[in-house]
């Protein structure tokens, strides 16, 4: 195999990177900027900022991954991935933005006036942001190994490098721009070569997959203790509400110009989504062309990136393994590099901002420890990543997913429209979410997955997580009505009035 | 008579500004529960007919296997169309209440 080309191809994405995120550098000037880029970023912009960000290593080599191996049922994931961004767009997305906080331990403060529950959403926001930096930094290793022979360490350490020097040098506003050039990168890097590898397919008589008839199937089980309607449909919903609870996403939200333009942007994020998310069953189907069972040893993650050279030998099949591995490494860049940016936010205001400030005060001092803080961010999810074995691109995505939506996702819709959600009913939901979803994960990776109706409600415990977490809120807030927070009222007119009403002292001012 | 615009009674928080938040809360609320329920509704639709109508199982349309058709492709400009008609909705209600709570 030749592998210079793919390392022209890798080393050109990683620049652009570098180089579109020094020209935000030159744009960013206060504090502000780094977070929020100064809130002028527009609706078409951002939704393909937004899109460029979400697409990770489980969208561009896992689903088509899943796909390979599971067939037709594996579709549900990328529509759930889509859903989610309806589901956002309806619950929280235009309040969201006119709640005026940075991040989602901001929301969770601003909300509830509460120390303690930013705290959690602290932490949680730091778990699920290094939870789905793992599989990134796995996917770069995996993709590089294959692409260029290089040792299994490289691939994530490069990702680590050029994501640390990325949001440490422009902060938000340079990765605004990164992220929205990263979206078209990878759209047409997996769009050129499917279209490609089809017409070839299409030359050589269209021969169809090798299947056997359940990978048409959807719901078919897996074996005689399986439950596929359950394990879908708990997967599906945990999509549909993590998303909204997904730390660097909601953080684009704030970018918006007011909330009308929040919404406008989700419209186009589902349709650049949906574009997308065309292309990764064309792999998966003619993957099972080319390979009716895989050789041994070789994962479904990397289907992607090894049909080219299977089926168009010679220089055309390295050109387009070189598109796909570049497009990848987009995939893992921008996402990390938003994961990263949101838990550099926290680690940032919670861990070194409140020491740095007790010494010196001002802007400069600020933006050196927001650099400290981005070195942390990447630096432990890729010791992670390279202590231990991978799970699967997507699945390990899926369970980031899990929890998000039994944590965030009903602190968000409890506190952006009900009223009467108190402190300690908040706590109650997100302690109780958090901890049976993470315990119920945990337990599925250290055992391994389990038949039965234990193994399949440990495997996806959204579906009983996430209404436990809301009922307990609930029963929790209406047992302390003492504890609702002073400025409910205010705080709702602020997140649920149109911009163009005219407040004197409820607004915010960006 | 109320002499001034409600806008200063939400800014206040007056009962008559509660009231207000309360409607314009509870109208959106219920065209987010339609948005979610017609999503719910159009996903379970797809097992729904496999299982009742077996022939759907196997069918093929323009070559593809049904399943894979709604799936892989017509839930995404479905989700698109559904997200517009809602923008659309939210926004109507949103310029509603700005005239009625801005008018002196």
């Amino acid at each position: 195999m030749n592998y210079t080309l793919s390392i022209v191809s890798v080393a050109l994405v990683c620049l652009t990177t570098l180089v579109v995120g020094g020209l935000g550098l030159r744009l960013s000037r206060r504090t502000s900027d780094f977070y929020v880029a100064g809130r002028t970023v527009s609706p078409r912009l951002n939704a393909s900022a937004i899109s460029g960000e979400y697409l990770s290593a489980a969208s561009f080599l896992g689903v088509a991954g899943l796909i390979y191996d599971e067939g037709v049922d594996m579709l549900w994931l990328p529509v759930g991935y889509t859903l989610g961004y309806l589901v956002l767009l309806v619950v929280v997305a235009a309040p969201m933005r006119r709640s005026g906080a940075y991040t989602l331990p901001d929301f969770a403060e601003a909300r509830l006036g509460s120390r303690a529950i930013r705290l959690v959403s602290s932490l949680l926001v730091v778990g699920i942001g290094w939870l789905y930096l793992v599989p990134q930094f796995q996917g770069a290793s995996l993709t590089l190994t294959l692409v260029t022979g290089a040792p299994a360490w490289v691939g994530g350490f490069v990702v680590m490098v050029v994501v640390a020097l990325a949001v440490g040098a422009g902060g938000m506003r340079s990765i605004t721009f990164v992220q929205a050039v990263q979206y078209w990168i990878k759209v047409t890097a997996l769009a050129v070569p499917a279209f490609v590898l089809l017409a070839l397919w299409f030359r050589s008589g269209s021969p169809a997959p090798q299947v056997d008839p359940s990978w048409n199937i959807p719901m078919s089980p897996n074996g005689p203790d399986d439950h596929p309607t359950y394990r879908t449909a708990s997967t599906v919903l945990a999509l549909c509400l993590g998303t909204m609870g997904l730390p660097h996403v909601l953080v684009r939200y704030y970018t918006n110009p007011d909330g009308l333009g929040a919404r406008r942007t989700t419209v186009t994020v589902i349709a650049l989504l949906g574009v997308f998310y065309l292309l990764p069953p064309i792999y998966a189907a003619l993957g099972r062309v080319a390979y009716p069972t895989l050789p041994p040893g070789v994962g479904s993650d990397t289907i992607v990136l090894r049909l080219p050279e299977t089926l168009l030998p010679g220089l055309g099949g390295q050109l387009l393994t070189a598109m796909l591995a570049g497009g990848a490494f987009a995939a893992f860049l921008s996402t990390a590099s938003g994961l990263a940016m949101s838990v550099t936010g926290v680690i940032d205001q919670e861990v070194l901002r409140p020491r740095v400030t007790r010494f010196a005060g001002g802007d400069v001092p600020g933006i050196r420890g927001f650099r400290v803080a981005a070195i942390l961010a990447v630096i432990i999810p890729y010791a992670v990543s390279r202590a231990t074995e991978s799970l699967g691109l997507a699945t390990t995505v899926g369970l980031a997913f899990a929890i998000a939506a039994a944590t965030f996702a009903p602190l968000l819709m409890l506190g952006v429209w009900w009223r009467r959600l108190s402190t300690w009913g908040a706590m109650a939901g997100l302690l109780v979410g958090g901890t049976t979803a993470t315990l119920a994960i945990g337990w599925t990776i250290a055992t391994g997955p389990e038949g039965g109706w234990t193994g399949a409600l440990l495997a996806n415990p959204a579906m009983w997580a996430t209404p436990l977490a809301i009922a307990t809120a609930m029963i929790v807030s209406l047992a302390t009505p003492s504890r609702i927070p002073a400025g409910t009222t205010r705080t709702m007119v602020r997140l649920h009035t149109p911009e163009r009403v005219a407040l004197a002292r409820s607004r915010i001012r960006d | 008579m109320h002499a001034r615009p409600v806008s200063r009674d939400l800014d206040e928080q007056t009962e008559l500004g509660d009231v207000y938040l309360d409607g314009l809360m509870r109208a959106q609320l219920r065209l987010s529960v339609a948005v979610i329920a017609l999503t719910v509704v159009g996903l379970a639709a797809l097992p729904v007919t496999l299982a009742l109508v077996p022939a759907t199982r196997t069918m093929t349309v323009v070559g593809l296997p049904f399943p894979w058709v709604v799936l892989g492709i017509a839930v995404y400009p479905a989700a698109w169309f559904l997200a517009r008609w809602y923008t659309r909705q939210a926004e109507r209600i949103e310029q509603d209440f700005a005239e009625v709570v801005d008018a002196p």
